[in-house]
């Protein structure tokens, strides 16, 4: 996983509450057994205008100018903001892969869906969650025209605004050190394999029927 | 334990057993469990938050206290997985990690895997038997995927052709894969499900597959309790999806977000576990990862003699254990929400989230009742998306299709509600295609058995081959751009079951009475039409 310490980056505005995992990556992209090329088809209902076509996977697609993503002056953004509830609905952590894949290093949101949430530690993408206030004040920043760049250091825990200002956040300690270090949690938790063992063993002793062999 | 007697048995926790002062009047204000911009037609009898000390345990503090590995004094844990659950969409990443790093499965035991997302639903189709009938490409790797996953590394599989077949949250309790006390995850958010049983299970993403695969444990942190007592005897016509949707309906999508959910209540105590495992698959619509229901008869002589169940000494160590999972008596719920159980009606959602719902005698709510400029805008977009005016009432409201099946309500209590309602009708006219599709190849052969696929047929419907299916539209079956579906299924998201399609959640009842009248229509009322 590639560490997140400090990122400055360009903010695109995506100005609706409960975004779900199905809006983020529809679901005919899931039939893909690899865990990478859905950048494209990020947000693919709202960024195109023509369904995307099975039979021609490559085919050029028609941008719908209307939306965030496609507006030249947000080319290059990082950091997605958006309303409360972000990621709800499926578990499909393909959702994160494409944002990932897109660009975005960091969504902002009033708050997150838990699965969501927790899928987007595990990939290097930071949701931040700030104060409503926060997220309405750069809202009204994105909407008056100007391009808002914001840097966000995750080691001092504080968003420096484009007036200079800076806001502190708090984020999980451990989902943080993570993310600071680049850590991956299957290697973390082997460490603690003798833990698991012991655990294991005395759970069999109560629990024996959980054990059992699994004749299908 | 043989021939305990059946009075001495621990009954599951009463609310108004409850000691203290939790649902006085002015406790009663403290709270609005979640925030939902829809207005709601649902009465709430009191909604209360509890800060009493901490006596007693929860049926999630139970379940916590008995897998936990390891605590970490930055609030990560490490919690024991009992039952891991695996489908041909979110697993073939992890089993592609497992390779990349050189690791192998931890207890090939607890696995079961089964595809069932992008399976064909079409009888003809699947009566080629195996992979070779698969006739869109992309599906059949996937799905070949999954086989030579579970081949490669000897994880137990029931394949496409096996009868036992199904969606996973419909196989997993059917064969007894899903025990209380169990920790049961799956790369899939309806996990929720499975805490009908008195189980801890949850959604994870496909890193937390493989981490599961790998370590048979899961990096997590303890959520909040939070139960939802529904009280009272509901109404004809009401199942448990109309008393999910209510639900979510006042406290919203995101109501129950960092919260583990307990149903509790003689609403849900009275409800069969198939009507349970409809409301916990429902939670997750609440924001709950998890949501479950304490262990009682109800749940024991459901799991009894099922293939996975535990016979014998086994099975009587077993049920000692399983009678503890209830809340204790003196348990702290963080957050708690009661509701009237029989002043709720069938539901229809109008919207394009679940929480946008209303009972079928409402209407679409108008841009004046919305409370905030959010909620005002939230309504906009989905009534532009719904094709709806608002104020118009829902029984106005006509379909072009009807989907009945999922694994909120494909078993065989709901494909029976939805037959008892098209018995000696026909499929309306203005309806263009109803899709009954059994949540597993057991509940298609019971069905049959019954003569259930013969009304649906009979009404001009089409009886299908199990699978998730249109509700989440991964196959061929799908809801056209435009076109209105009343759909039993559990999300109504902008494109969720087609591209510009529109869905209207509803229980299997109310979707069997819109296939018959061609709008939405309470199903006690269509004698009377």
């Amino acid at each position: 996983m590639e560490a997140f310490r400090v990122h400055s980056g360009l903010v695109v505005p995506l100005d609706r509450a409960n975004v779900d995992t199905d809006l983020i990556i529809p679901k005919q992209f899931l039939k893909s057994i690899k865990r990478t090329g859905f950048g494209p088809n990020l947000f693919d209902e709202l960024r195109y205008l023509d369904p995307f076509d099975q039979a021609a996977p490559s085919a050029v697609r028609q941008p719908n100018p209307e939306f965030s993503l496609n507006a030249p002056k947000y080319a290059g953004a990082s950091i997605l903001l958006s309303r409360e509830n972000f990621g709800c609905g499926s578990s499909r952590e393909h959702a994160v892969w494409a944002l990932v894949q897109f660009g975005i290093r960091c969504v902002i949101a009033p708050s997150f869906a838990d699965i969501f949430k927790n899928n987007a530690f595990k990939s290097g993408l930071l949701p931040l969650e700030l104060d409503e206030a926060v997220v309405d004040s750069l809202f009204q920043q994105s909407a008056d025209g100007d391009v808002v760049n914001l840097t966000i250091d995750l080691t001092s825990q504080q968003v420096t605004l484009p007036d200079g200002a800076q806001v502190n956040f708090t984020v999980d300690p451990f989902r943080r050190n993570c993310l600071l270090e680049g850590l991956d949690d299957i290697g973390i938790t082997l460490q603690r394999e003798d833990a698991i063992t012991a655990f294991e063993q005395s759970h069999q002793r109560t629990q024996p029927w959980l054990f059992n062999e699994v004749n299908l | 334990m043989a021939g305990i007697d059946p009075q001495s048995y621990p009954q599951p926790v009463e609310w108004t057993q409850k000691s203290g002062s939790m649902l006085n009047s002015r406790s009663a204000t403290l709270l609005v469990a979640g925030k939902s911009t829809m207005p709601v037609a649902v009465p709430i009898i009191a909604v209360g938050l509890s800060r009493e000390f901490v006596m007693g345990r929860t049926l999630y503090d139970k379940l916590w206290d008995a897998h936990l590995v390891d605590q970490q004094d930055d609030g990560s844990a490490l919690i024991y997985i009992d039952r891991h659950l695996i489908h041909e969409v979110t697993s073939p990443q992890a089993f592609e990690g497992l390779r990349l790093a050189g690791r192998s499965p931890r207890r090939l035991n607890a696995n079961v895997a089964v595809p069932d997302h992008n399976v064909s639903t079409d009888p003809k189709e699947r009566a080629l038997g195996g992979y070779a009938g698969v006739a869109d490409a992309t599906s059949r790797i996937q799905l070949e995927t999954l086989n030579g996953n579970c081949n490669d590394f000897n994880i137990p599989l029931i394949d496409l052709a096996d009868q036992r077949q199904g969606i996973v949250h419909v196989m997993g309790p059917e064969q007894g894969a899903t025990l209380p006390g169990m920790t049961i995850v799956c790369g899939d958010s309806h996990t929720s499900t499975h805490g009908a049983f008195g189980a801890l299970a949850h959604g994870i993403g496909t890193s937390e597959v493989e981490h599961v695969l790998a370590t048979q444990c899961l990096l997590t942190k303890k959520m909040d309790n939070f139960r939802v007592v529904l009280e009272g005897e509901a109404q004809s016509g009401v199942s448990a999806k109309d008393l999910a949707l209510a639900v979510i309906g006042k406290i919203g999508t995101a109501g129950a977000t960092g919260c583990a959910l307990e149903f509790a209540g003689s609403a849900v105590r009275s409800l069969s576990m198939e009507g349970r495992m409809t409301l916990c698959n429902m939670a997750i619509e609440a924001g709950a990862r998890a949501g479950m229901v304490a262990v009682d008869r109800v749940t024991l002589d459901y799991v009894k003699s099922r293939p996975m169940a535990p016979i014998g000494e086994q099975w009587e160590m077993a049920e000692e254990y399983w009678r503890t999972l209830h809340s204790d008596a003196d348990a702290v719920f963080d957050r708690e929400l009661i509701m009237d159980a029989s002043a709720i009606e069938p539901q229809v959602t109008w919207g394009t989230s679940p929480e946008m719902v209303t009972s079928i005698e409402g209407t679409v709510p108008t841009i004046e009742e919305m409370c905030d400029e959010t909620g005002k805008k939230s309504l906009e977009r989905a009534l532009g998306y719904m094709g709806l005016e608002q104020g118009m009432k829902l029984t106005d409201i006509s379909v072009d299709m009807v989907f009945i099946g999922s694994c909120t309500n494909g078993r065989i209590e709901d494909m029976r509600a939805a037959a008892a309602v098209i018995r000696g009708h026909q499929k309306a006219d203005n309806v263009e295609r109803v899709l009954v599709v059994p949540g597993s190849g057991l509940v298609k052969a019971q069905a049959e058995a019954e003569g259930l696929d013969k009304v649906f047929k009979n009404a001009g419907m089409e009886w299908r081959a199990p699978g998730c299916s249109m509700c989440l539209a991964m196959n061929a079956d799908k809801v056209e751009s435009g076109k209105r579906c009343a759909s039993t299924s559990n999300r109504n998201f902008e494109g969720r079951q087609g591209f510009g399609g529109r869905t209207h959640l509803v229980s299997p009842a109310m979707a069997a009475a819109a296939a018959v009248t061609g709008r939405f229509t309470h199903p006690a009322h269509l004698e009377t039409l």
